[in-house]
């Protein structure tokens, strides 16, 4: 039970402390692919150092809420991505959220951070607001069904159930499962903000979503909100590493040994899942805005193609 | 014992009504009437508390009413469960009033019908016999349009309370119909000879869907709804508060009492419509709500979400009951009736909210707000909770039912017929939406209202409001919390009521051990505890401050708004209502309202303004309202002419009618 615990939280302090090298990596590959140096894939950590060394400068009306939402932000953030089971299935914490309740944490945040982008009362905090609000509209119903079709494969909403049961050998490979994943990867890189949907490196005014919403942040404000950025984008990946590909990791406390491995695996899925996401970044270019609903409209498409396809046969 | 003491709380209120008639234009009137309205509900809260963990059904006859039946009363787990609702409401409203109510230009219009609309509530859930039902239903209805009447000067109030008469009458008139088939050939008008015969087979269909047409339009279905948010937002706010969060429930009870326990087993067909409803409903009701610009009228388009959320559990639960699936069925009773405590507690809290927004700054239209965190701190702060809560997020309550709403719809692939199978999954993306859609609508009547800068001078100088209003609205925010944090506790307590429904309850939910999570339904391996996620909320939340405290620079400068360099200081270039909730009515509005903008460029080298124009319809007020309406009127046009006619047109049309009648009587004998 100690160990069970102490592993929780080693979880948790893992995704923290990994999330930065994620994006820095992502960055990175799309330098190379683009035929630039790059920085380093440490950079993220130093950009965080260094917003927190500097004093943060709020707007002359700014209120409580602006303060308090990059605590909020990354308090939600970081509480969903640590309860994803990375290192071991079946940790004490587990039964606390399952899937919904996780996408449920990752919303609170949304709807926080959307509040702050409205708080200072500029333009820009606004049309940030209103097209996450719209991006999320569209994007968690597509979620939610995602979570149907994979309870109806896996028989639970509660991660360590399904990864289990994907993990079992009676699983092979499965057209739903295959649909599904696809799905996922699509409502991922809209909820992330990532290429197609929005752009995390562009400034230019009218194309940005996420960067006008925290347009008026600074200083330790804006680190808190590009960390819980970062947790993110790494708690998305963890998802997919241990719903999709749970390969190696143990159903519970198994030793020093296994948590190695168990490590090690998972340091190479979400970092192979980041290399590969920079591919499919530079691979395509950004849309307009209300083509986002088609894009999500797919994944939703998928997601119930892959609920009937469950549901009319037991073996899809 | 039990009994009595509600019915004596339910005279105190009539009482307390008389009493106000008399004291009505008096100074401290306000302070009276509420204050004793809040003991009355008090002593029925308690009362009905000790009734919902007593589960037994104590029955109760006064001689009035009809001289050969007499007046049947009865409190079981059902009543009890909502009578908590309806009185706990109400005293949350009473102490609201004692605050709110000095702000009340006629109290004379208010005082006496505030307590009467309660005691009405309450005899309707009480009610054993269809009489005593109908008479309380439409007591409660009367009472409701007289206050919603009270600010009769002020301009939609006229048409609003028009509308909600004649649809609170089309309401009483299929519900008298339902029971008068209920009641069957001998007539016998208590429910406990409904119960036992139930409803006869070739009569089901027709009684369940004028239940579903008497009680959906009260509650608010889609596309009965039409009255609801025109005339909750006239009402005075406490009053808002008492029709939108407990009066549609009174009319949800109306449906359970009636499909559920009067009806009998009742096939799964019948569970199709509600469910397909109750998705509808919740899509359409956000969706409105979107388009709203009024905090009142939003909030109110609200309440039609969530009858929509809270039908499609009671939907599931006649499919799982009518396939005895009883765990299921108990899960999404259960997950229902939740949900109708949840939503009366955080509705009547925005209500709240909004009325002291009102009250301090005399409009509830949001394009005329902003920026009122700053001089309504408290207010907005209870604002925030019940508008995280509404939208369900997590650790709030909000997120508790629908949680068990889903796991509900996750239960559905042990249905036997395909339709149900492929119905709700599809209902299940439905209510996400519209959950989703909520926090994106609460995120802009929160932001505009109280984010930003304030739009007008009233907005500017508003006051935070008095203290009673304030305790009135962070008692209900501690529910939300508790409710959210606990909600094993509340599952626990509608076990009874569950039982009665569904002949089966949620397990049990130890509450001993620290977050022990929720379970839906016994093997089922899904779990979600709401205080585990709170409690490591507050933990990652504390460490985070902490660290940043120690390690980072904590030094702030205060600046301009940085705005990319272009800080615009004119108040009206921040986003408003309607521009927030554009990129949605592109997306969803098209479709759903037949949304169409026209923009107005003025020709180069033109100074003036250019405009936007959009325009919206409402679907459900066009092909179903406005039809009968306009052919209402052109008959009455029509007959218009016989208002001038000479005294011989009169005398020959009496004596042509006589000659009719006398025509269809030979005929007929």
């Amino acid at each position: 039970m100690i160990q069970a615990l102490a592993l929780q939280g080693i979880q948790g302090l893992l995704v923290i402390a990994l999330a930065p090298l994620v994006t820095g990596v992502v960055r990175k590959t799309k330098a190379r692919l683009l035929l630039r140096r790059g920085a380093s894939i440490f950079q993220p950590y130093r950009d965080l150092l260094r917003l927190f060394r500097k004093e943060s400068v709020l707007a002359h009306n700014a209120s409580w809420l602006f303060q308090a939402a990059p605590y909020l932000v990354l308090a939600f953030t970081w509480v969903a991505a640590a309860l994803i089971p990375v290192l071991a299935f079946n940790l004490p914490l587990g039964p606390g959220a399952d899937f919904i309740a996780i996408v449920g944490l990752l919303g609170s945040a949304r709807f926080v951070l959307a509040l702050a982008g409205l708080d200072v009362g500029t333009s820009f905090g606004g049309i940030g607001s209103s097209r996450e609000v719209m991006i999320a509209s569209v994007g968690e119903p597509a979620m939610l069904m995602l979570i149907f079709s994979l309870a109806l494969v896996a028989g639970s909403t509660q991660l360590s159930v399904i990864a289990a049961f994907t993990q079992s050998p009676a699983v092979g490979l499965r057209i739903s499962l295959g649909l599904a994943l696809l799905g996922f990867i699509m409502v991922a890189i809209a909820e992330n903000g990532r290429i197609p949907i929005d752009n995390p490196a562009t400034h230019l005014e009218l194309t940005m979503v996420h960067e006008a919403m925290v347009l008026e942040y600074s200083g330790r404000h804006l680190a808190l909100i590009e960390l819980s950025t970062f947790l993110k984008l790494l708690a998305y990946l963890s998802l997919i590493a241990s719903v999709f590909l749970p390969w190696g990791i143990p159903p519970t406390w198994a030793g020093g040994m296994q948590l190695a491995s168990a490590l090690g695996l998972f340091l190479a899925k979400v970092l192979g899942g980041a290399v590969l996401l920079a591919f499919f970044e530079v691979s395509i270019a950004k849309m307009r805005v209300f083509r986002v609903p088609q894009f999500i409209g797919a994944a939703l498409m998928l997601a119930l193609l892959a609920g009937l396809l469950r549901l009319v046969s037991q073996s899809f | 014992m039990i009994i009595a003491a509600l019915l004596a709380s339910v005279a105190l209120l009539l009482g307390i009504s008389l009493v106000a008639l008399a004291v009505a234009g008096r100074r401290q009137a306000g302070v009276v009437v509420y204050g004793a309205t809040a003991v009355a509900c008090a002593v029925a809260v308690a009362a009905a508390a000790v009734g919902l963990a007593g589960n037994q059904a104590i029955e109760f006859h006064l001689p009035i009413g009809l001289p050969w039946t007499g007046a049947h009363f009865r409190l079981d787990a059902l009543s009890a469960f909502f009578l908590i609702v309806v009185n706990l409401g109400g005293m949350s409203a009473s102490i609201f009033g004692c605050g709110y109510g000095r702000h009340e230009i006629a109290p004379q219009r208010v005082l006496p019908f505030f307590p009467a609309f309660l005691a009405g509530m309450n005899l309707v859930v009480l009610a054993n016999d269809a009489f005593s039902f109908l008479l309380a239903w439409e007591f409660m209805s009367l009472m409701s349009w007289a206050l919603v009447m009270s600010h009769d000067r002020e301009p939609d109030t006229a048409r609003a309370g028009y509308i909600y008469i004649v649809m609170a009458s089309f309401s009483m008139l299929a519900l008298l119909l339902a029971f008068g088939i209920l009641a069957g050939p001998d007539g016998n008008y208590a429910f406990d000879v409904m119960r036992a015969h139930g409803a006869a087979q070739g009569s089901a269909a027709i009684v369940f869907s004028l239940v579903l047409l008497g009680a959906g339009s009260k509650a608010g279905l889609v596309p009965l709804h039409v009255w609801l948010p025109l005339a909750h937002p006239a009402a005075p706010s406490h009053v808002s508060a008492l029709m939108s969060g407990v009066m549609t429930k009174v009319a949800v009870y109306a449906f359970i009492r009636i499909a559920f326990d009067l009806m009998g087993p009742l096939d799964w067909r019948y569970s199709v419509i509600v469910i397909g409803l109750g998705g509808v409903t919740a899509v359409m009701g956000v969706l409105y709500a979107l388009m709203q610009h009024d905090l009142k009228r939003l909030l109110a388009y609200h309440t039609v979400e969530n009858i929509g959320i809270i039908f499609t559990g009671l939907g599931l639960a006649l499919a799982f009951r009518a396939n005895g699936l009883t765990a299921a069925a108990a899960l999404a009773a259960s997950a229902a009736l939740f949900h109708v405590f949840n939503h009366s507690v955080f509705k009547s809290l925005l209500f709240f909210g909004s009325g002291a927004v009102l009250a301090s700054t005399g409009t509830r239209d949001m394009e005329k707000l902003g920026g009122l965190i700053r001089v309504m701190p408290r207010t907005a702060t209870g604002f925030l909770i019940g508008a995280a809560a509404i939208s369900a997020l997590p650790p709030l309550n909000g997120f508790a039912s629908e949680w068990l709403t889903f796991q509900a719809i996750f239960l559905s692939p042990a249905l036997p017929q395909w339709g149900l199978r492929f119905l709700a999954p599809a209902v299940g993306a439905m209510l996400a939406l519209a959950a989703a859609l909520a926090a994106a609508c609460f995120v802009k009547a929160f932001g505009v209202t109280f984010l930003g800068r304030p739009r007008t001078p009233a907005a500017e100088t508003a006051v935070e409001t008095d203290s009673m209003s304030l305790a009135a609205m962070f008692a209900l925010a501690g529910l939300c919390v508790v409710a959210g944090i606990v909600p094993g506790f509340f599952t626990n307590a509608l076990g009874t009521v569950s039982h009665m429904l569904t002949a089966s309850e949620m397990p049990h939910q130890a509450l001993v051990a620290l977050g022990t999570p929720l379970l839906p339904s016994l093997g089922n391996p899904n779990s979600y505890s709401g205080l585990m996620v709170a409690g490591l909320l507050l933990l990652a939340g504390t460490v985070t401050y902490l660290a940043v405290r120690t390690f980072a620079n904590v030094a702030t400068r205060h600046s301009l708004a940085w705005g990319c360099g272009y800080p615009d200081t004119s108040r009206n270039s921040q986003y408003s209502a309607e521009s927030f909730a554009q990129p949605i009515r592109r997306v969803f509005g098209t479709l759903a309202f037949d949304a169409r903008e026209e923009v107005f460029m003025p020709p180069p080298g033109d100074v003036g303004a250019a405009k936007i124009h959009v325009t919206l319809r409402d679907p459900a007020w066009d092909l179903l309202y406005a039809p009968p309406a306009s052919a209402v009127a052109f008959i009455a046009d029509r007959l218009n002419v016989l208002q001038f006619l000479t005294i011989r047109r009169y005398l020959s049309l009496v004596f042509l009618a006589l000659v009719l009648l006398l025509t269809v009587l030979a005929l007929w004998v």
